[in-house]
């Protein structure tokens, strides 16, 4: 129920997304969700991408600094208190949320939150106790 | 204006003379009573009796900065440690610090060296002197306390820092003469101009700045600037403090060092062979009078030539050109001495792995700037902000802690740092460029 995320150092400069994305889409790679969190001086850029092993690679060789992460997608309905659900529970068992994402799916009526987790197997444990659709890697993948 | 005329104008064969007895003294000492020395001159087969005349200063060895950090903290006291009356110390991670004593007898003769150069500059015991010299182990700020209350001036020690403060001081107290670095009045400057205060209804007439080297240009810059006469100090703790030369302030042109106390060479920084006078190369120091931490031959690393020719003040003690640089990777922010194995030192310490980086120096407002840039690489990589700010605020903090001086830590892209034949180039220097 866990799923890979690659996370790249960013210096802020003109261009360097770019890059990213460019080495990417040479390598065939299909980008499923990304975040981009900045300071003043760099950013760190979060993707969940088609082949993880593969866009690793790609990146490391263009010279960027690339880490793994495993975090949690969550499927929920595209409506009022959709994420507010999750939150509630998440909360009342202290569980931190180190940061998140979300996007919404052109398919159907649902949107999909990504999770980074200080505790993710215990997230992961209230959150199937809860009710709530955990998404595995095939299925955010082949959405 | 002398504040003692007859040691001051000794006629050079008498200086020489004086020199050469304090020189043998010194030497017998050393070989004596510091066994550092001792194991020195016996490689080189130099018996103290061997110097008979002030050329044969030559034979001797040459102390360097590492071995004093080799003899920390007190390895090269020339005198029971009941007789150090005062200990300063220059930065340094753990360990590795430059350690000075001084016995009362050192601690007097400072304050009289201190107390010429002050007056050779212009200041009389009517002067108010407004010190913003750093205090503590540094030994700029009591250096010239001392050297103050010695000559009679009233000294406001008001130590670095806190600026707009400062600005409020001087007008307040009217103080007359100024000393700190160079780089820190240009910065007074400043902020007295955004606080309204101009330097003109302000009652400095004399600026004594030194801890730093600094062009010609920047004395122009600092004089119509502050509205006050520039004059340049040098003196280093290694070998007492400030106060070792000093410009007079008939001349304006040339450091006297005081060689009654100290025994100047300039040697080729590669092959260490000693050079002629007006040559360009390394200034070497013998303390021919100190007492509880003597140096034969220390090498200074600043770059700077001598100049034998008479003064129109009357002094007969030589005078050495301003310093133009250094013969290794010394820095100087604000008056912090900083090397840049230090900071690897640092970086190595905090997360124990030796991450590329480079220091890039600056000017904004007239204040030196150090960034430090490490590259990321993937054992330092987090994908949470947080924990990259925290290793920034980490960095930063070691080497405040360790080399006192605050800097900007900035994480950059692996391979961002130019390297050339494999070997990074550590220091960029943009100070005396226009940006």
């Amino acid at each position: 129920m866990k799923l890979e995320q690659l996370s790249v150092f960013l210096e802020n400069r003109a261009g360097r997304l770019c890059d990213v994305t460019k080495a990417l889409a040479d390598a065939g790679i299909n980008i499923r969700a990304l975040s981009l969190a900045d300071t003043s001086d760099f950013g760190i850029l979060r993707l969940i991408v088609s082949d993880t092993e593969k866009a690793k690679q790609t990146l490391k060789q263009h010279g960027f600094t690339v880490g793994r992460t495993t975090v949690v997608a969550v499927e929920v309905k595209d409506e009022p208190g959709g994420l507010h659900n999750v939150l509630k529970v998440l909360g009342e068992e202290q569980i931190n949320v180190e940061y998140m994402y979300a996007f919404v799916q052109q398919s159907s009526k649902n949107a999909v939150l990504i999770f980074r987790f200080d505790r993710t197997d215990q997230a992961i444990e209230i959150l199937t106790k809860a009710g709530i659709k955990v998404l595995s890697g095939d299925e955010l993948y082949n959405l | 204006m002398m504040y003692d005329v007859e040691k001051e104008t000794l006629p050079r064969e008498e200086l020489e003379a004086l020199q050469l007895k304090r020189l043998k003294d010194v030497v017998e000492k050393v070989y004596y009573n510091v066994p550092f020395y001792r194991k020195k001159f016996d490689e080189l087969g130099v018996r103290p009796e061997h110097i008979r005349s002030l050329s044969d200063v030559k034979y001797l060895p040459f102390t360097e900065k590492q071995d004093l950090r080799n003899n920390y903290p007190f390895g090269l006291f020339s005198v029971p440690k009941e007789n150090v009356v005062r200990i300063h110390a220059s930065s340094g991670t753990t360990g590795k610090s430059t350690v000075v004593g001084y016995t009362q007898r050192d601690v007097n003769n400072w304050a009289e060296l201190m107390a010429r150069s002050l007056m050779a500059a212009g200041v009389t015991r009517r002067d108010i002197i407004h010190n913003a010299y750093g205090y503590g182990l540094f030994t700029g700020g009591l250096g010239t306390h001392y050297g103050a209350e010695k000559l009679g001036a009233t000294i406001v020690p008001v130590s670095g820092g806190g600026t707009k403060r400062q600005i409020m001081l001087l007008n307040d107290f009217k103080a007359t003469v100024i000393c700190c670095t160079p780089s820190y009045a240009l910065h007074l400057y400043d902020v007295a101009q955004e606080a309204g205060v101009d330097f003109k209804d302000l009652s400095l007439h004399t600026g004594i700045f030194g801890a730093e080297p600094w062009t010609e240009e920047m004395r122009r810059e600092i004089e119509a600037k502050l509205n006050l006469k520039a004059l340049d100090i040098y003196g280093l703790s290694e070998v007492m403090g400030p106060g070792v030369a000093i410009e007079c302030r008939e001349a304006q042109n040339g450091l006297h060092i005081w060689e009654d106390h100290f025994l100047v060479e300039i040697i080729d920084p590669e092959t260490l062979e000693p050079l002629p006078y007006g040559e360009k190369g390394e200034l070497v120091i013998t303390t021919i009078t100190k007492e509880a931490q003597p140096l034969i031959r220390y090498r200074t690393r600043d770059l700077t030539s001598l100049n034998p020719v008479p003064c129109k003040c009357g002094r007969t003690h030589i005078k050495m050109n301003k310093v133009l640089g250094r013969s290794d990777d010394m820095l100087i922010i604000r008056g912090v001495n900083v090397f840049p194995s230090q900071i690897e030192a640092i970086l190595l310490e905090t997360e124990g792995l030796s991450p590329h980086y480079q220091l890039i120096l600056r000017r904004e407002d007239s204040m030196d700037t150090l960034e430090v840039q490490v590259e990321v690489d993937e054992r330092i990589f987090s994908d949470k902000i947080k924990s990259l700010q925290m290793l920034e605020k980490k960095i930063q903090k070691n080497i405040k802690e360790f080399l006192g001086v605050t800097t900007k830590v900035r994480l950059v892209e692996p391979k961002s740092i130019v390297r050339s034949e494999g070997k990074a180039k550590r220091i960029i220097d943009l100070r005396d460029k226009k940006q």
